[in-house]
């Protein structure tokens, strides 16, 4: 199969194509291979851009906007029912309907994902920020630390775990839907997909298909590592 | 201690009074007594007798609805309530060690907010958790959670004494461990005490944790009225009223036993050949008797720390001890 | 703002085309909400009862948000090839670890304290699962459903790609129906999943017991 994708091929005689992709099977690794750096590594350095971006933006808004509500509890229910009423809105929709304000362009598709990612990323983060126990932030003050001191040094790194798991969420599902904005724009492996479901050769949009799964699961574990380096103290075993 | 440099300060309240918004009554009535430097007081009462409320107007955690709190004769309500705090060790029953730091960070964390310089801050915690009988090089790296209760504990004090404060709040420190945790506790903390003198107000609910922990006793009852402060012998022998002769138990004649050794009794002289294993003139007379009891005779030897035989213990003497009349105030050690 | 003024005339225009479509749409994901709903809350509830499997329950989530809905229809196109039922199973797929997950949160979250008491009383299995744990566990297991339905009428757009039908046949068919009228649809499925979340959350509202209307206010969904 590597022959085929090489430069000589051992059996010349076989032709240009595998015996595979002349079948269409439901994935051919040469083709695969073949394709890599024309078709799949592009889209998936693009589909990594666009998540990247969505996120990022989504977590500065997000963020700023739970601590604020933090400090000021009536904001909660306002930012979070919009924030949800946004995440209700089928993806695709949502793409279509910002189309006639911003066009065909990755800013629409960036809005849409950034506006997925903001109702996981405010829950998560005030629920993080919330989690200190009573007990805790009554010393805290006891001990003579200000109300900024207890956010940076006791509430801050105490919500870490909650707002990793809303970036591990908002991640994968951002990865999800950053596919469907290949309906909008040329971009992600969502492009390989759409142009693959054209013909009836399953390769392309299996192997695409196949990559953004990867891609998925790869993010998760990637932010659980992370997790685990900046939180030492909730895997710490009893060693008494 | 070459570092347990800052002395105690005296600590007075002035009619200080605590009425929460939309309470009947004041949670804290006219609160006034005198706490000498370098002393424990007890605050005992029952629930809802307003002791941890007593508590907390002196770190500004409630604020005084009237009256006044002095520390070495300056204002609380004077000072700025951050830096107040600074200079107050506060522990309390959860101890709400902060979970996601190790013990060292947990220790060092106020002097870490005073600016303190690095090197003496390592120097102070290292001190601290040896005082308190945690090895740094053992547990120093360690989190809460790989702690027992009473290590959680032992850190919380040490925590609280980091920036050597003149004042330690500690409101039912011990109550959440089990009993015989609970007792090691108390005993580690007089001798803590010993070394580091600080003025202390400590909450309890505990009629035989006040008296041995206890240079004073304030007794309040519901209301927060208090209604006798006084030192714990004298408590017990005299109670002001009905309210804290019933508080105090019925067996406070038993209770006062526990204050007094039995090598300050007038011993009768020892006898020369004793059939019975001798007790220790350092023990208490509440136990002296315990051991009258279980071994069935009314005498019994004495001996010092040597364990030479300095004389016999009989439950007469134990009796006229007991009625003997306690010391006056200010005449306890 | 002149997009939007059209495809207001185009669903004026195309009333019956709209109704037909939406109708198929809520056909296919009521189809697979049905199937998911059948295969998941049994398990995660009989899990979430045994207080085992926990790790397995919520892997099942969090590897099932990992899954593309594009790519699992691309990829049951190469197995099961173009319709229904293809895209019914993608639908299936997407629709089962939330609803598997929150039964299970729903039921383990389930005081043990009350669960013993009742052992205690004298009742049998059965009976702490249907007088205890069911009705505590409803408000959680609800906050699954309710993601669930959305998910899937959210996804069931992109059955055309498989042709699958639903409001996605206008939606990706710019070419017959013009940008006014994937305007229209997707205002409509915008409105289908804003409406069902609603009446989902209503539907919870009134089967949650009154003594725990506090508790479950979608506390397991972000897990």
């Amino acid at each position: 199969m590597i022959a085929a994708a090489g430069p000589h091929p051992v059996i010349p005689d076989f032709g240009p194509v595998s015996r595979c992709v002349q079948d269409n099977g439901f994935f051919c690794t040469d083709w695969f291979t073949a394709n890599w750096d024309s078709v799949f590594w592009p889209a998936l350095v693009q589909h990594v851009r666009l998540t990247v971006m969505a996120v990022g933006i989504g977590f500065v808004l997000a963020f700023a906007a739970a601590l604020l509500a933090h400090f000021k509890g009536w904001l909660e229910r306002p930012v979070g029912g919009f924030t949800a009423f946004l995440y209700t809105i089928p993806p695709l929709a949502l793409f279509e309907l910002l189309v006639p304000g911003t066009g065909v362009s990755v800013l629409t598709v960036e809005i849409a994902l950034v506006a997925y990612t903001l109702m996981v990323l405010f829950k998560n983060t005030l629920t993080g920020l919330r989690e200190v126990p009573p007990d805790v932030r009554r010393v805290g003050e006891g001990m003579g630390l200000t109300r900024r001191q207890i956010l940076v040094r006791i509430e801050l790194p105490l919500a870490i775990p909650s707002i990793l798991s809303g970036l591990r969420i908002a991640t994968v599902t951002t990865i999800s839907t950053v596919e469907i904005a290949a309906f909008i724009i040329d971009q992600g492996l969502g492009s390989p997909i759409l142009q693959g479901l054209q013909s009836p050769f399953n390769t392309q949009f299996v192997a695409a298909g196949a990559l953004a799964v990867a891609l998925a699961l790869a993010a998760d574990g990637l932010i659980v590592l992370v997790g685990r380096l900046l939180t030492p103290w909730t895997h710490a075993r009893r060693a008494v | 201690m070459a570092n347990q440099g800052q002395s105690a300060a005296e600590i007075v309240f002035d009619r200080a009074t605590k009425v929460y918004r939309g309470a009947p009554a004041p949670a804290v009535d006219e609160l006034s007594m005198t706490v000498p430097a370098g002393e424990i007081c007890v605050l005992l009462g029952p629930s809802g007798s307003g002791k941890t409320t007593a508590l907390t107007m002196v770190n500004r955690l409630v604020e005084p609805t009237s009256g006044d709190i002095r520390i070495d004769g300056v204002s609380v309500a004077e000072q700025d309530a951050t830096g107040l705090r600074r200079r107050i060790g506060y522990v309390i029953q959860q101890i709400g060690l902060f979970p996601h730091m190790t013990i060292e960070e947990n220790v060092a964390t106020v002097p870490q907010v005073l600016g303190w310089k690095r090197d003496r801050i390592r120097d102070r915690v290292r001190e601290l958790l040896d005082l308190v009988g945690l090895p740094p090089r053992e547990y120093g790296g360690r989190y809460p959670a790989q702690l027992s209760g009473g290590q959680r504990q032992r850190v919380g004090i040490a925590r609280a004494l980091a920036a050597d404060p003149p004042v330690m709040l500690m409101d039912e420190p011990f109550g959440a461990l089990d009993p015989i945790t609970r007792e090691h506790m108390q005993d580690e903390f007089l001798r803590l005490h010993e070394q580091v003198r600080k003025t202390t107000l400590f909450v309890s609910h505990d009629m035989d944790e006040a008296v041995k922990m206890g240079d004073r006793i304030a007794i309040f009852r519901e209301g927060g009225h208090l209604v006798q402060y006084d030192a714990p012998e004298r408590i017990l022998t005299a109670p002001a009223d009905d309210f804290v002769a019933r508080f105090i138990g019925a067996d406070r004649g038993l209770k006062a036993l526990t204050l007094r050794r039995v090598g300050d009794l007038p011993l009768e002289p020892a006898d020369a050949t004793p059939d019975t294993a001798p007790l220790a003139a350092t023990e208490t007379l509440h136990t002296a008797l315990s051991a009258l009891m279980t071994s069935g005779t009314d005498r019994l030897p004495v001996a010092d720390g040597d364990g030479r035989l300095v004389g016999t213990v009989t439950l007469d003497l134990i009796r006229a001890e007991a009625g003997r009349p306690a010391p006056h105030e200010g005449e306890v050690a | 703002m002149n997009t939007f003024l059209d495809s207001f005339t185009f669903m004026g225009g195309h009333l019956g085309l709209l109704l037909g479509k939406a109708w198929s749409h809520l056909v296919l994901s009521a189809a697979a909400f049905v199937v998911a709903l059948v295969i998941a809350a049994p398990l995660g509830i009989w899990l979430g009862h045994r207080r085992r499997g926990g790790f397995i329950a919520i892997s099942v989530s969090n590897v099932g948000r990992a899954l593309p809905s594009l790519a699992l229809i691309a990829i049951f196109l190469g197995l099961l090839g173009i319709g229904f039922t293809n895209v019914l199973v993608a639908l299936v797929i997407m629709a089962v670890p939330p609803i598997l997950t929150n039964a299970y949160l729903a039921v383990e979250q389930v005081d043990p304290d009350l669960v013993r008491a009742a052992r205690g009383m004298g009742l049998t299995p059965w009976q702490i699962l249907f007088r205890i744990e069911l009705p505590l566990a409803l408000p959680v297991l609800f906050t699954g459903i309710r993601i669930a339905v959305v998910y899937v009428i959210s996804s069931a757009t992109l059955a055309a790609v498989a042709g699958g039908g639903g409001l996605g046949d206008i939606i990706l068919n710019q070419v017959a129906y013009g940008l006014s009228g994937v305007i229209a649809a997707a205002l409509w499925v915008a409105v289908l999943a804003l409406v069902a979340d609603a009446l989902l959350g209503m539907v919870r509202k009134l089967l949650t017991p009154r003594g725990v209307r506090h508790l479950g206010n979608d506390g397991a969904s972000s897990r």
